[in-house]
């Protein structure tokens, strides 16, 4: 087991490398931040000057390894625009992005999860059929286009929510969150429920189709034939099988709602991350820009990490298995 | 003759598919008594899990018990619904599946498995559950029990899968086990203990079970009486001797004669020519008068039960006459 862990740690720190490498290259192709950032009035000696401050006259390998060794230190560099550390900026978006996926996130599970569980145990009865055109739907529309339809419906319409920022923030046990207040909790809403629908809706497929397919195996059978409760062979022999395939979904979207929250973000001016990123691109905020998205590409291999450590609890075939591959 | 432990009277199983009503069991009537050992042997799709899964009341949608009944030591159980036969199944009547790989769950420890076999139907404390699950994984022949109380399913063989899920049918001591082609998936050798084991618990609990097969030889070893099986209707029922020996039905005789070790070597396997017909268009006649070489005009239209002695009955019109 923890030689499982050291491997995928090492992985780990080549796909960042890799993916640092990319990201740095890829931004160098987008285009000059010097042509943006600079004024067109500027004289010519003013233009070099910028430049060289922000150290965007040294050929692309020498600004990548001093960005490189900066970051590792913790330094990532300071915000061509905000002239703020992007750490500094960074951490002030972050709670309001992570606050709004983690509502969405138990939205998306404690609705997905008994949905597709009903539908795949009565997959002919009505209701099953009613979740699933739901989520049909959910998963067709466009984030950003039933964004604004929910704001139109209860914030215009029927405007019982309130629609854009995060509405009042108070501080408890050192978190400061929109959370720990009534107005807060108005403002999450709506934005959470959209971001929610989509992994809601995949949610609810994954775990149909999972489901169809435990509940015809043997084993299940063979639970009722113990004279199990219909309920208990529910929960611990079809749901506790369907999870597996389920985690790795889960995983992925935990991901996305995290680091893709950009569409709902600009949609409802929620001042997250996702909106903050949609805002250095337009500017070539190039620290910003890497910042955020080698914080994506840590995240995702975090979750993978985390999925797979999931996967040897839920699962103890993996485990017999891993440890074979590694001895 | 004692009386009946399980009596089955004119069962029918109908599936009421999109495409039609199938009648996957028709009309089966058969009893068994304590102690004794029922083999129902058919070819796939001639009805024998589904007459099993009707006992056990587990019958999925869209199919269902349509009438006829079935009687455990005289409480009908056809009435009952899925949540009050909960308390029969596992405890009066336990189940073994075919595929042991299978049948066990693989995100479960044997354990727990057990435990809960017994900690659905009877308030017991754990430290006695644990001595019962060891005392009936040890009566199968599962060497250091207390162990394989700890493993995962995929730790174990298959033959000891096999033996743990007989063990967890053991378990509450039930009336009678229905063993849905228990060894199929094992091998000869496996076989043979596993079929030593379950006699054995036959034989000293006087249980009844109900063994359902393809396989006539395995049944002739283990079987006090066979019951032969085909499209959802009996063919013929009697005692292990008389469907051996004197299988007066020519299904039956044709089903014989197609057990690979009852021919020469290198001869040539006997097949029964033609397929079994849809259950979807089956009439009052034969199911298997479209095969049979000895069928006439009548065999369409009607065919009724002859009893050949108290234990012997087969249903055609035109049986073997030696």
């Amino acid at each position: 087991m923890l030689s499982f862990v050291l491997k995928r740690l090492l992985q780990s720190v080549i796909v960042m490398l890799l993916l640092s490498i990319v990201i740095f290259v890829g931004l160098w192709l987008i285009g000059n931040p010097a042509d943006v950032l600079i004024s067109s009035e500027a004289t010519e000696a003013d233009r070099l000057a910028a430049i060289k401050a922000l150290g965007l006259d040294k050929p692309l390998w020498q600004q990548y390894l001093i960005f490189l060794g900066n970051a590792v230190q913790g330094d990532w560099g300071t915000s061509f625009v905000y002239k703020e550390p992007v750490t500094t900026i960074l951490l002030q978006r972050l709670p309001a992005s992570v606050e709004l996926a983690a509502v969405a996130f138990v939205i998306a599970i404690t609705v997905s999860i008994p949905a597709g569980l009903y539908a795949g145990l009565r997959p002919d009865s009505a209701p099953a059929r009613a979740i699933m055109a739901f989520s049909l739907v959910g998963v067709s529309i466009p984030t950003f286009w039933q964004g604004m339809l929910l704001i139109i419906a209860f914030g215009i319409a029927i405007p019982i929510l309130p629609v854009g920022d995060r509405g009042d923030i108070a501080t408890y046990f050192g978190i400061t969150s929109s959370l720990w207040t009534l107005d807060g909790w108005s403002h999450v809403v709506l934005p959470a429920f959209s971001l929610a629908l989509l992994k809601m809706s995949l949610l609810i497929r994954v775990t149909r189709a999972a489901t169809v397919e435990v509940s015809h195996l043997d084993f299940v059978t063979f639970a009722y034939a113990k004279g199990v409760r219909a309920w208990k062979v529910v929960i611990g022999h079809i749901l506790r099988n369907a999870l597996i395939p389920l985690v790795t979904v889960i995983g992925i979207e935990v991901g996305n709602l995290l680091a893709y929250g950009v569409i709902t973000e600009t949609v409802f001016s929620w001042p997250g991350l996702g909106k903050l990123l949609i805002n250095s691109i337009k500017v070539l905020d190039r620290p910003l820009i890497v910042a955020q998205l080698t914080y994506t590409a840590l995240l995702f291999i975090f979750i993978n990490f985390v999925v797979d450590i999931l996967y040897t609890v839920i699962d103890p075939r993996v485990k017999s298995v891993m440890g074979r591959q590694v001895t | 003759m004692t009386e009946a432990l399980l009596d089955v009277e004119k069962l029918n199983t109908w599936f009421y598919t999109r495409k039609g009503i199938v009648k996957s069991v028709r009309d089966v009537s058969f009893d068994l008594r304590r102690g004794e050992v029922l083999g129902i042997v058919g070819e796939s799709g001639s009805g024998k899990s589904v007459t099993g899964m009707s006992i056990m009341g587990q019958i999925d949608e869209p199919g269902r018990i349509v009438s006829g009944s079935i009687k455990l030591a005289g409480e009908e159980l056809t009435t009952l619904s899925f949540t009050q036969m909960r308390h029969y199944r596992g405890k009066r009547i336990a189940m073994v599946f075919q595929n042991p790989l299978m049948t066990l769950n693989p995100v479960m420890r044997i354990r727990d498995q057990m435990f809960e076999a017994i900690g659905e139907h009877e308030n017991v404390a754990r430290k006695e559950i644990h001595r019962r699950c060891v005392d009936a994984l040890s009566a199968v022949g599962i060497p250091s029990p207390e162990e394989r109380l700890n493993a995962y399913p995929h730790e174990l063989s298959g033959g000891m899968r096999q033996r743990v899920v007989i063990a967890t049918a053991l378990l509450l001591g039930p009336d009678m086990i229905i063993a849905d082609e228990p060894t199929t998936a094992l091998d000869v050798t496996i076989q043979a203990q596993i079929i030593y084991q379950i006699r054995r618990q036959i034989d000293q609990r006087g249980l009844g079970m109900i063994w359902i097969s393809h396989d006539l030889s395995t049944l002739s070893e283990l079987a006090d009486r066979i019951m032969v099986m085909y499209a959802g209707a009996t063919m013929e029922i009697g005692t292990t001797e008389e469907i051996i020996g004197l299988a007066r039905h020519p299904y039956t005789r044709r089903l014989l004669e197609s057990v690979p070790s009852r021919n020469k070597p290198g001869e040539k396997l006997q097949q029964i020519p033609g397929n079994m017909p849809s259950l979807l268009s089956l009439g009052q006649g034969c199911p298997f008068a479209s095969r049979c070489e000895r069928a006439t005009a009548i065999c369409n239209e009607t065919v009724a039960p002859t009893q050949l002695s108290d234990t012997h009955r087969i249903w055609c019109n035109h049986p073997f006459e030696d």
